[in-house]
């Protein structure tokens, strides 16, 4: 069996992990999750959540990955032929994601440059749509589904994104991934604690900190609390599409899983909670400037980060220029880290089924997602990005973690070798309680959150899309992941690539 | 700023980036053992 790359350092890993988990979700939905949720009571549901859901799957991945030493596809086949196809529709979803992903980066990109002028205006909402995005329906009239064509403005960020993205791949493992993540990691905390501190000297800060952090116990009690707290940690880690498997796959066989999962699991929750502190002081700001409540200006996604924070730029008392380049420059290191942790899986899984060369893998596996993600950077494609983006992660990532918590625990009952396996490499040992959380307590949860979306998505149409589009930019795409995944399980393995590795074998624990 | 926010605000603080420091303090000391 050909050796596997390896990480150089422990930090190394860690770094690309909490690097991945650092995306553009820590920025722009954390805060408004948090404020909706009830504020500083909020904190409750969220620890609860990252304690016995965020860290014990990311002990479970981090766990499969080491002890298998393979891409999502292998571990799962080497877990049990029969769960392969998990491995595939995993790394299936993180093709989805990462062909939209790379387009919001290029919107970060590209306002990044904005930002050397201000050139969005007084009407940021205006500009992002209309001379930015040049949507479809605006523009042209034309409906919602139709692509219009290709829009250059973000196209050509587009292209260098990718461009950067595959040529890290490129390097490997720990010339590129990992030497990319020291750079990246360090600058962004740099830049984000530069907005922050900046943020909170500004006028009304001290109303957007209370208005995220001031509790509202009352709304412990609701159910809807909890998903969104569960969800928040789920969504946030990078779990459940392959990215954590294919990390720790590169361990070296001494590795302390367990701790490396607590760092990284509170890496990604600090990083949060600092974007929340930044973010609200920024909106408190804005706030105070145009004498409107701060409920007007809260919001959460594209339109926080690239209607509401231009327009909080605009009204800086100064450096209004070097603080959205900050800020957006924040998003593209934010974005690169995680796109290129979630590239790297499907480069991997191709490298581990078909035999090829890390540099084919790179072409066919990236120069595919860059191919597709041309579709978003055209009139409609927002439309198409917003469909596939809330579908992937509420139908995709959140069922293919339920499916594969459950198969693991309940069907295949490997949940006691796969702690067995982390312990005995690990100086922080897990107890019954890691079992528990993810036998019972996670599939619950995920099992309810799964049912109330399905729910809700059949009583109405998300965004009051026309159903022919949800079908084929949102269903569609979901079931079309399971297919793939299925389709690829079904083709051969060589002879000894099932064979579990000898150091985990060494382990003694594989039944 | 409410006394309940303060309070909310430092308890995030303390209990998450206390939870990275102490989990990096654990991987340090036991690499040190070694």
């Amino acid at each position: 069996m050909k050796d596997r790359e390896q990480w150089g350092t422990r930090a190394g890993f860690i770094l690309a992990a909490v690097g991945s988990a650092v995306g553009l979700g820590n920025i722009w939905r954390f805060p408004y999750v948090a404020y909706e949720n009830g504020g500083g009571a909020f904190f409750v549901p969220y620890l609860f959540a990252l304690l016995t859901a965020g860290i014990p799957l990311l002990i479970m991945e981090f766990t499969m990955g080491h002890k298998y030493r393979g891409s999502a596809p292998l571990s799962y086949a080497r877990l049990n032929k029969k769960a392969e196809w998990i491995g595939w529709w995993q790394v299936a979803i993180a093709f989805v994601i990462s062909t939209y992903y790379s387009v919001i980066i290029a919107w970060a990109m590209a306002y990044t440059y904005f930002s050397i002028s201000l050139q969005w205006g007084q009407d940021t909402g205006g500009f992002l749509m209309e001379h930015f995005l040049k949507r479809v329906d605006i523009v042209n009239g034309a409906a919602i589904g139709s692509a219009g064509s290709i829009v250059p403005g973000v196209v050509i960020p587009l292209i260098l994104v990718w461009i950067i993205t595959l040529g890290i791949l490129f390097k490997g493992v720990k010339k590129g991934i990992e030497k990319a993540n020291r750079i990246f990691i360090p600058t962004l905390l740099v830049m984000f604690i530069i907005i922050v501190i900046r943020s909170l000297t500004l006028e009304g800060a001290a109303l957007g900190l209370e208005t995220l952090f001031k509790p509202d116990w009352s709304k412990i009690a609701s159910p809807g609390v909890w998903v969104a707290a569960y969800g928040q940690i789920f969504f946030s880690l990078s779990i459940a599409f392959a990215i954590m498997i294919t990390f720790s796959s590169y361990l070296p066989k001494k590795s302390d899983i367990n701790n490396n999962a607590f760092i990284a699991a509170f890496a990604n929750s600090s990083v949060e909670l600092l974007a929340g502190i930044g973010v609200f002081a920024a909106l408190g700001f804005m706030a105070t400037q145009s004498n409107v409540p701060i409920e007007e200006v809260a919001t959460a996604g594209i339109g926080l980060a690239f209607v509401v924070f231009p327009e909080i730029i605009n009204s800086f008392p100064g450096f209004n220029e070097l603080f959205g380049v900050l800020f957006f420059g924040s998003l593209v290191f934010a974005g690169l880290s995680s796109l290129i942790s979630i590239v790297e899986t499907f480069i991997a899984a191709i490298q581990d089924k078909f035999k090829v060369s890390r540099t084919k893998s790179v072409i066919i596996g990236g120069g595919l997602s860059a191919l597709v993600s041309i579709l978003y950077a055209t009139q409609g494609g927002l439309f198409f990005l917003d469909a596939v983006d809330y579908f992937i992660n509420t139908f995709g990532v959140a069922l293919s973690g339920l499916v594969s918590v459950i198969t693991i625990s309940w069907f295949l009952k490997r949940l006691k070798p796969l702690q067995d396996h982390a312990n005995k490499t690990s100086d922080l040992r897990t107890g019954l309680w890691w079992r528990i959380c993810l036998g019972i307590l996670t599939p619950a949860v995920l099992g309810y959150m799964f049912v109330l979306n399905l729910i809700n998505n059949l009583k109405d149409n998300y965004e009051g899309y026309p159903t022919s589009f949800l079908i084929y930019a949102g269903w569609g795409v979901v079931l079309a992941t399971i297919v793939v995944g299925f389709i690829l399980a079904s083709l051969k393995w060589g002879a000894k690539d099932l064979e579990v590795p000898a150091h985990s074998e060494d382990l003694g624990d594989d039944e | 700023m409410s006394s309940s926010a303060i309070v909310m605000m430092f308890v995030g603080i303390i209990v998450i980036w206390g939870g990275l420091a102490a989990s990096i303090w654990n991987a340090v000391k036991v690499s040190k053992q070694k």
